[in-house]
């Protein structure tokens, strides 16, 4: 008690997040938005504890079942069974920790590198930004789909550097996962870039990046301690949503064969997998849409809610 | 104007040059596969060295590069290794369905999303906005494969009223174009739609809004002719951009429906590694970006009065 | 008794934020009567815009009336419906607006905006409205009205775009004008010519005027009655005789005695500023709202809410001040920044024949084709002076004259392109940032202009200083750190405290004084302030100034002041530079350049600082035309396009020469010298006081 009247009143980090929460509340679509986030961040989390089968286990009998069948074992299929019969339930709640790991990777890398890309753009203009421009611009004109399909399978675990990757005791996941990161990267980080750059050559006008220079801040100093912290705020937002669409394109690739390796729960994977059913699959194919529709949906309103309340102060 | 033309003309060449290019070495190691994949699975090693030496693949990359860009300057795209028949002819109707099918979308798209932002955006914080708004926020955050099961769920499984396939198997249908045209506008319409709104909102708020208010306008006189204009300008910039994004962002859709158009031919040749189908495609797609780039340069220049007369 | 335009009552206007809902304006009262026009005055925050926007009925979504009645012509606004304030907007009361530029529509030409308001209101037909747009072009004195009508308004220069405001404003020759600060956007020159045409105005059409302006000189210029507002408040209302010669408030008082006057200077009439600063709504005083800022404060009588009193012996004068009668308002109030003439020692800084030209280029294909892709911008052009250790220099002129871009070349931001720039005998002016030695750099600090962007608001003020400290050298530990901070922070006069805050908890005029904690913290030679007041209210700007001052007397730091405001220079510099589209006209010291002989366009501009002193008598000399382009001079002199003292063809096509009139005072200009000796002065005192 006595220590912390005496101690400065500075507010901890701590409490900085305990503010943005509450600011938070103050948005319902953005409480929608956080909520719906920390349902799949808590089941990714404790998918272990809770009471599921095993997402691989394959029951031979009960193929395409719809949900809440009971089981041979006295309990449920809550969601039903997938073509292969295994529990759909088990396979979307640990599934979840694949597409929330490997997105959130892929967003943090694309964001690190669109940002220096596009604050080295902004600030320091001329040759830097007409070649930064080009390069991002050759990889914006490359068809996307075009783009991953290079990456993957050209870099994944049956290329050369996969196998390297893999002699180092990197699992095919891993390595799987990493050419996606990759793959994100060169699609995101140009994007991302374009927008740090919009916010930079607003920002460098400012006084305060002036009186930087009047004392001979490097621009290195200038970039990192002047600019960026001030473009946090649209950015937060933007991660947010980007994030989104990040999961989104994650997810797609599965849908497409190009995902993470087999039998992992892939969300986009696991629609495809039984599309070829028809009628019989619509219970099995309605499950991951909806988690993944879940999912985005709570991230583009926690982004809506975070500019709700940061364009009140 | 022309300068701009000019510029964006150079800037295009170069992009594909790069492109073209940096396809060309990332395929270059894969060519054994793709022997292979012609070839069939139980195909020798050495028929596939054959096939390759045969086919002219085993010319240096330089050499068979500048083979590839004069072909391809003078009209001729070389063949398809997947479908065996000469590229040009193969994408040509491909590029036609897609052109069908992103049409459509678009000019739905821009409709519904202008008459929704504008709605939402000249009252904003009103029921109407907040309802606008948070449909687009959840039609957009639905991914197309998502939103394509939904439908299908419900329109070829439960009502049974569409088709769940559009491959024109029976020639050209519009009822097969309704699936694959609502999977992507109901995708797309919620960003235009959010865009429009803040461009409106924007205006509304600004000083020569209410300029015309204190004018003693009628209201919708203050809307029509002083709010919409300045408020179009933005959102139509970045529809057009949208022409770009359409080209290649139907893949997933045309796989979904195994519609038969450009964007799956390209997940086809990409799956194959079927490097000339690839490369045409890469630089049909720059062409695209690069000239809704400059349409939507255009458009900004001529709907902005600031820029037309500098 | 004729019925009053307009007539305010007990008005109470509130906005409604997430905290509730926050009083702008309470208890206002104000009658404005046929053919009268009626300032409000007051600083940011007093809510004087609030005001007009509320006789217009325009309160946004989160603003309304919440008591009182505002009476148009005898009606209540307040029940009127939608359809008729519609018919009274733009037709019987009208208003213009402070930005000239926002409040057009980007997107339609001036025709269309124009035309529109006669057809609607009176339903004229677009030929017959056009006719009348083109009178009212005229009437506003803008040249070629058809060239007008045809323009869209970023085609415009800010003078006609406002002219053209007005224009709209008075084409349905409405009973009542509403002005909010419709020059402060304008540089001075072309003020001086909208604030003649709307005296010309009020005459002419006999419309009646609210004009709401931060600035006492031009209210005393337009206006017949004054009303002082302060914290939501009027607290003085009167004639403009009445309140300006016998004011009875205070806060009336402290914001006369903080304006400096072109009349005279530092050593006569010292600034005093008004201690403390705006509450803020919710923390407004429930008795007097100026109490915690009087001098004359008493709780007993001051405690309780204020009212309007008429004031004794004064009809039509009344005044929120319990204690106004017993205030000795007659008595010299001496705690003014009062200063001593400095000696100047050795010169610090010398700029000889330093130019800066900018390149345009053009890319368009005609002029690729004809060659011409490149243009120069002259930025600055022969720039010649010299500033010594303990001096001030002032650097004076409307925007586009290269003061600033000046300041840019001394701080090392851009290079020169010809000349030199000496600081203590090293030559400077092609010696970016970068390649400076550290110890260069910390003795050549600036002051920024916008308060608003001169801090980082991501990090603390402690943290921003301190960065300075460290990069300079000047304190190396954390501890010597933390002392040498809290020294800078008493040396500007603010709380030790405030290391630990953040920009956005402090107040634009003590982010100013942060911002000259960090410029003199490198103990600097010569410090360049560009602008560091204009921003701000006026009884802030007495305070920074006198701070500033004081500071660099006390370390003898040489200042280069850079500023368009003639009245604030004469009071802090030693020295003037006056400067237009690139070129020094005239310089010398300060009392030089501010008696006769002036240059012509000294002249001009020190006639046209509107100056709030009844007892000033001013030669009036509005000038014609539009600041030329700076990418477009014109040929000779620079001045010619709007000189009222050219001569002939030689001023078209010959630059003038410098001329040394007397030591150190220099003109450039073709005037032969006897007819510059023969000038009078543009500043007179007409009630001379009597030995």
């Amino acid at each position: 008690m006595t220590d912390l009247a005496a101690s400065p009143a500075r507010p901890g980090r701590f409490a900085k997040i305990a503010r943005s929460v509450g600011l938070l509340r103050e948005s319902p679509i953005g409480m929608v938005g956080l909520t719906l986030v920390l349902f799949w961040v808590l089941i990714a989390i404790f998918a272990d504890l809770l009471p599921l089968r095993d997402p691989l286990a394959q029951a031979g009998a009960d193929l395409l079942t719809p949900a809440l069948t009971p089981s041979p074992d006295g309990g449920h299929y809550w969601l039903g069974t997938d073509d292969k019969g295994r529990d759909i339930l088990a396979r979307l709640f640990y599934g979840s920790r694949l597409v929330l790991f490997w997105s959130g990777f892929a967003t943090v890398v694309a964001y690190a590198v669109g940002m220096l890309m596009g604050v080295a753009a902004g600030y320091r203009g001329g040759w830097w930004d007409e070649i930064i421009s080009f390069i991002g611009n050759v990889f914006l004109a490359f068809p996307q789909m075009v783009l991953y399909i290079v990456i993957l399978s050209q870099l994944g675990p049956d290329s050369s550097a996969g196998q390297w990757l893999a002699g180092e005791g990197f699992s095919t996941v891993w390595v799987k996962g990493l050419t996606i990161v990759l793959a994100v990267m060169f699609a995101t980080a140009p994007q991302v870039a374009r927008i740090v750059r919009g916010l930079v050559l607003d920002l460098k006008t400012r006084d305060y990046v002036a009186a930087a220079e009047v004392r001979g801040e490097t621009p290195i100093y200038i970039m990192i301690v002047e600019l960026l912290p001030n473009a946090r705020g649209p950015l937060i937002v933007d991660a947010c949503l980007r994030l989104g669409y990040v999961t989104i394109a994650i997810a797609a690739l599965g849908f497409l064969g190009l995902g993470l390796p087999p039998p992992d729960p892939d969300w986009g994977k696991m629609i495809s997998e039984v599309r070829g059913y028809g009628t019989a699959a619509a219970n099995a194919m309605i499950w991951p849409a909806l988690a993944i529709s879940t999912m985005v949906l709570g991230l583009n309103l926690l982004a809506d809610g975070l500019r709700e309340i940061s364009l009140r102060d | 104007m022309l300068v701009l033309a000019l510029r964006r003309l150079a800037s295009m060449i170069l992009i594909m040059f790069v492109i073209s290019v940096l396809l060309f070495v990332f395929f270059e190691g894969d060519k054994v596969n793709l022997a292979a994949r012609v070839l069939g699975q139980y195909s020798t090693m050495e028929g596939r060295l054959q096939w390759l030496e045969d086919n002219g693949y085993n010319r240096p990359l330089w050499v068979r590069y500048s083979s590839w860009l004069y072909g391809f300057l003078t009209g001729d795209w070389k063949d398809s290794a997947q479908f065996s028949a000469p590229v040009y002819d193969f994408l040509l109707p491909r590029l036609q369905n897609t052109a069908i099918l992103g049409g459509l979308v678009f000019v739905a798209t821009v409709a519904i999303s202008l008459v929704l932002g504008v709605l939402s955006g000249v009252a904003e914080a009103g029921l109407r906005d907040r309802t606008i708004t948070v449909v687009s926020v959840f039609t957009t955050s639905i991914p197309e494969f998502a939103s394509a099961t939904f439908l299908v769920a419900i329109f070829v499984y439960w009502l049974d009223w569409l088709p769940g396939s559009s491959s024109f198997s029976d020639g050209f249908s519009w009822v097969e174009l309704i699936l694959p045209v609502a999977t992507l506008v109901i995708y797309n319409f919620g960003y235009y739609t959010r865009m429009t709104r803040a461009s409106m909102a924007e205006v509304m708020n600004s000083q020569y809004v209410r300029t015309a208010v204190l004018k003693g306008l009628p209201y919708r006189r203050v809307v029509i002719r002083h709010a919409l204009r300045n408020a179009l300008i933005a959102p139509f910039t970045v529809m057009i951009l949208q022409l770009n994004y359409l080209l290649s962002g139907v893949v997933v859709t045309e796989v979904f429906f195994a519609y038969d158009g450009y964007g799956k031919a390209l997940y086809d040749a990409a799956m194959f590694g079927d490097v000339y189908l690839i490369l045409a495609g890469a630089m049909i797609a720059v062409v695209v970006a690069v000239l809704s780039q400059f349409i939507s340069d255009i458009g900004y220049t001529f709907l902005n009065p600031r820029i037309r007369f500098a | 008794m004729v019925t009053p335009v307009l007539e305010c009552k007990n008005l109470s206007i509130s906005y409604y934020t997430r905290a509730g809902e926050v009083p702008a304006v309470y208890d206002f009262n104000l009658t404005v009567n046929p053919g009268e026009a009626v300032g409000i005055v007051g600083e940011s925050g007093c809510g004087k815009s609030t005001v007009a926007l509320a006789i217009m009925q325009y309160m946004g979504k989160n603003g309304a009336v919440t008591g009182g009645e505002i009476k148009f012509l005898g009606r209540d606004m307040r029940a009127m419906s939608d359809e008729e304030l519609r018919r009274i907007r733009g037709s019987q009361i009208a208003m213009v607006y402070q930005e000239p530029m926002a409040s057009l529509n980007p997107s339609m030409r001036i025709r269309d905006q124009l035309i529109e308001v006669p057809m609607i209101h009176e339903g004229l037909d677009a030929a017959a409205a056009e006719k009348r747009a083109i009178e009212l072009l005229d009437a506003v004195r803008l040249p070629d009205p058809l060239r007008i009508l045809n323009s869209y308004p970023h085609q415009l220069s800010g003078g006609q775009q406002q002219r053209a405001v007005i224009a709209m404003a008075l084409l349905s020759n409405p009973k009542l004008l509403l002005l909010d600060e419709p020059t402060t956007a304008l540089d001075v020159t072309v003020e001086a010519g909208v604030v003649e045409l709307i005296k010309d105005i009020a005459k002419r059409f006999g419309t009646s005027m609210i004009y709401i302006s931060h600035n006492l000189g031009l209210i005393l210029e337009t206006c017949d009655r004054i009303c002082v507002m302060y914290s939501g408040q009027s607290v003085e209302l009167g004639s403009v005789k009445q309140v300006f010669d016998q004011m009875r408030h205070p806060y009336t008082r402290g914001l006369f005695q903080s304006i400096p006057l072109p009349g005279t200077d530092r050593f006569a009439h010292p600034l005093v500023p008004i201690r403390g600063q705006l509450p803020l709504p919710r923390d407004r005083p429930t008795g007097c709202t100026f109490g915690p800022r009087c001098d004359f404060f008493q709780k007993d009588r001051c405690g309780p809410p204020q009212h309007m009193q008429e004031v004794r012996g004064d009809a039509g004068h009344q005044v929120r001040c319990a204690r106004y009668g017993e205030i000795d308002w007659s008595a010299q109030v001496h705690q003014g920044v009062q200063s001593e003439p400095m000696q100047p020692g050795k010169v610090v800084l010398q700029v000889k024949d330093m130019k800066k030209y900018y390149e345009i280029h053009n890319n368009s294909l005609a002029a690729l084709i004809s060659g011409r892709g490149v243009r120069y911008v002259k930025a600055n052009e022969k720039l010649d002076f010299e500033a010594r250790e303990a001096e001030t220099v002032a650097i004076v002129g409307e925007s586009g004259c290269g003061k600033s871009t000046f300041a840019k070349v001394l701080m090392g931001l851009e290079k020169a392109t010809g000349g030199e720039v000496l600081v203590n005998g090293v030559d400077i002016g092609k010696l970016p940032v970068k390649k400076r030695p550290q110890g260069l750099i910390s003795s050549l600090q600036m002051v920024f202009q916008n308060p608003f962007e001169t801090l980082n608001p991501s990090h603390s003020v402690g943290s921003q200083i301190g960065r300075v400290l460290k990069k300079f050298g000047v304190a190396k530990t954390r501890e010597e750190i933390e002392r040498k901070t809290a020294e800078l922070l008493d040396m500007v006069k603010l709380p030790r405290e405030f290391a630990d805050r953040k920009p956005r908890q402090l107040s634009g005029g003590q982010k100013q004084r942060i911002g000259i904690a960090r410029a003199f913290g490198g103990n600097a030679s010569v410090v360049v302030a560009d602008e560091p007041v204009s921003a701000l209210d006026v009884s802030v700007q007495a305070a920074v100034t006198g701070l500033l001052t004081d500071i660099q007397r006390k370390k003898r730091t040489t200042m280069v002041f850079i500023s368009h405001d003639l009245s604030v220079v004469r009071y802090l510099a030693d020295r003037v530079v006056v400067m237009y589209l690139g070129r020094v006209m005239e310089q010398g010291t300060t009392d030089q350049v501010f008696a006769p002989p002036y240059h012509p366009y000294t002249e001009a501009l020190l006639s046209a600082v509107p100056i709030a002193d009844t007892s000033i008598v001013k030669k009036h000399i509005v000038l014609k035309g539009e600041l030329p382009s700076p990418m477009n001079p014109p040929p000779g002199c620079p001045f010619q396009t709007r000189c009222p003292r050219k001569i002939g063809a030689i001023c078209e096509t010959d630059l003038p020469e410098v001329k040394e009139l007397a030591p150190g005072h220099r003109i450039m200009c073709h005037l032969p010298e006897a007819e510059l000796h023969q000038m009078e002065p543009v500043i007179a005192v007409a009630r001379k006081p009597v030995h």
